[in-house]
């Protein structure tokens, strides 16, 4: 089978549900021009060609107005794909889609509904701390978004489909080291193998990438592959690792968590962002409550520190959490 | 003058319904019968009504925080705007919303948006989406002088002009946002002119002239339509009472006030309808009886319509 990268994938998924549906369309900045990159990270690269200047609408510098009117377009019965270039510019958008995306459909009790995709890349890559920091936490704490993370190119095709298809505001997160861009030495292999054809992947449906029998790990991102590379070392020590990838962290797959923690009796929660307040503090509440009484030691998050990201390279590696990290973790909470 | 008889009364009716039904809230309110807190538009009725009349059901708005007038211009029923107010059941938003998110997309109205200058955006994309998909519908934005300072405002309104969108930015400049004066924020005597700034036409209006904001948004309207794009309209208006609530608004001139209570739009209208000859005193008269007391039946309704379930607090956060 064919194997693509996230930013292939992605845009085979914007493609065919433009194609299957006409009120779908993409509005950002950088991502119609001709000779230019296809946005920030090639995702929509020739789809202007396809789609034309409409539907592939590209925008003035303004993140504000770029949510905004995605959501007025949502509303009269549109499909927007939204797209910042870098997920730290987001910020400037936090009104529309807190006030707005979010709360419409409360506020009309139902006769609104805001179906818009609002694609945001994340995580650090050299880019000093405005272009690098991982901003999903932001949003799980916003009642009315679902939030979405795929770690590869298969889900992240499945994921996307599903996101544009649904009829709520989806924030819709990429780790810009896992699009498979040429060129950087730091870019992870999230290539995956992708069927011809169609397929949609649900959201609340977790991917247990590896079972295993003494420890959980839950991580998201660019952090699955750091947990990957860790849970094969673990092997050597005699830990077996079960990782799990809850893909959409709104709605959450409780079940396969709790499930899961519940026959190792042991949690470590992996996220890039810095610790305080970050998601993996909600998981750790959620497993705490839950599954208190099955756990034979106090889970551990394996975050980056309460700092911005740092720009040179020795420093950003030390501040993204890594292998090392991760095994110390789980050693720690083994007991060991 | 062109406008018909018949659709200049329909206008004064709209107002003297706007004007009572504020009145009567806000007595209501300071009384304790309402809860909640409430932003007021006596004195501002000729703009809402003026633009509203050029618009057909399927055309949409956004409103503010001082939405009450819009709801009635745009033709959300006065029964469930009255009902939203009181919190109840059958209000609009099913109580959701209150005063400051009334709104009813079946008349075109989105629920208020009460994050000044939060609605430009959405309006701007409700037009983009009548564009893409060749609808002969316009949009418009409601927001206030204080609105014209966000960069909502700018973004927005630059985006609606670039792509020529069937839409109209209505700012009611009422000299104050909340007790700050417009002067004392921004160095412009007209909003108007920041119009220039996006290459679209910007035109000033006297707001309590309801037939003349109801020229200028015609014209605006139809350009909108013909896919000409956007026009700003500044309709210098005032607030007859405060800012919200019990406001007394004691940062205002008195001898400004003056001024601007003597240019009442509705008493001017009164004056213009019977110099015209279309309006007596008796009709007047009639036209105000029938509007109170359709405002005491809203009233009945609101007072005896049942209050939501606290637990359906958990219904309509997702689609």
């Amino acid at each position: 089978m064919r194997r693509l990268t996230v930013a292939e994938a992605l845009r085979e998924a914007i493609r065919e549900e433009m194609r299957r549906d006409s009120t779908v369309f993409c509005i950002g900045e950088d991502i119609g021009i001709k000779g230019g990159w296809g946005g920030a990270f090639t995702v929509s690269l020739g789809l202007s060609e396809e789609f034309g200047h409409l539907r592939i609408l590209d925008t003035p510098i303004s993140e504000l107005g770029i949510a905004g009117v995605a959501v007025g377009a949502a509303l009269m019965g549109m499909r927007p794909i939204a797209d910042v270039e870098y997920g730290d510019f987001i910020f400037l958008a936090m009104d529309q889609l807190i006030n707005n995306a979010a709360k419409l459909r409360y506020m009309s009790a139902g006769k609104l509904k805001v179906p818009m995709v609002m694609r945001i890349p994340v995580g650090a890559s050299g880019r000093g701390a405005q272009h690098a920091q991982s901003v999903e936490s932001y949003f799980i704490h916003v009642p009315g978004l679902k939030v979405v993370c795929p770690s590869n190119a298969y889900d992240a095709k499945g994921l996307l489909k599903t996101a544009i298809r649904d009829d709520n505001p989806v924030m819709f997160f990429e780790h810009k080291l896992l699009y498979g861009a040429k060129g950087r030495r730091e870019n992870v292999d999230a290539r995956a193998e992708v069927p011809q054809e169609e397929y949609l992947i649900p959201f609340g449906v977790a991917d247990i990438k590896r079972r295993g029998s003494h420890v959980t790990i839950i991580a998201t991102l660019r952090m699955v592959y750091t947990v990957v590379s860790a849970a094969e070392k673990l092997k050597d020590e005699g830990i077996s690792v079960e990782i799990i990838d809850p893909r959409t962290l709104i709605p959450l797959d409780k079940d396969t968590i709790l499930k899961s923690v519940r026959k190792t009796n042991h949690a470590v929660i992996v996220h890039e962002d810095n610790l305080t307040g970050g998601w993996g503090a909600e998981m750790a509440a959620f497993i705490s409550s839950e599954a208190f009484d099955y756990l034979d030691a106090p889970l551990k998050r394996v975050c980056a520190p309460d700092t911005p990201v740092p720009f040179a390279p020795v420093m950003e590696n030390y501040w993204v959490p890594g292998e090392a990290d991760v095994i110390r973790a789980v050693r720690e909470v083994m007991g060991g | 003058m062109g406008i018909p008889g018949d659709k200049l009364i329909k206008m004064y009716r709209k107002m003297i319904l706007i004007r009572n039904f504020e009145d009567r809230v806000h007595r209501l309110f300071l009384s304790g019968e309402m809860p909640g807190t409430i932003h007021l538009y006596q004195g501002q009725e000729a703009v809402a009504v003026g633009v509203c009349a050029n618009l057909r059901k399927e055309d949409v708005i956004t409103s503010t925080h001082r939405p009450h007038g819009h709801a009635i211009a745009k033709g959300v029923p006065v029964k469930s705007i009255m009902a939203e107010l009181f919190a109840k059941t059958t209000g609009c938003c099913k109580g959701k919303g209150g005063s400051m998110h009334m709104g009813d997309i079946e008349v075109g109205m989105v629920p208020a948006i009460a994050i000044v200058g939060g609605g430009i955006p959405v309006a701007t994309g409700m037009a983009l989406a009548f564009k893409m998909k060749r609808l002969d519908r316009v949009a418009v934005s409601f927001f206030g002088d204080g609105a014209s300072n966000e960069g909502a405002f700018h973004e927005a309104i630059n985006m609606g002009s670039i792509w020529d969108l069937p839409l109209i930015y209505v700012c009611e400049n009422n000299l104050y946002g909340a007790s700050t004066h417009v002067s004392k924020v921004m160095k412009l005597k007209d909003i108007a002119e920041r119009a220039s700034s996006y290459g679209i036409p910007g035109i000033v209006v006297d707001g309590n002239d309801v037939i003349s904001v109801y020229k200028a948004a015609k014209e605006a309207i139809e350009r909108a339509r013909k896919g000409e794009g956007p026009t700003l309209i500044e309709c210098k208006t005032y607030r007859r009472g405060g800012h919200s609530r019990s406001d007394p608004g004691q940062y205002r001139d008195k001898k400004e006030e003056g001024i601007w209570l003597a240019k009442d739009p509705i008493s001017r209208m009164h004056k213009n309808l019977i110099k015209m000859g279309i309006l007596t005193e008796e009709k007047g008269k009639g036209i105000e009886n029938e509007v109170k007391a359709r405002i005491d039946e809203a009233i009945e309704f609101a007072q005896k319509s049942p209050s939501p379930k606290p637990e359906d607090v958990f219904k309509d956060v997702f689609a």
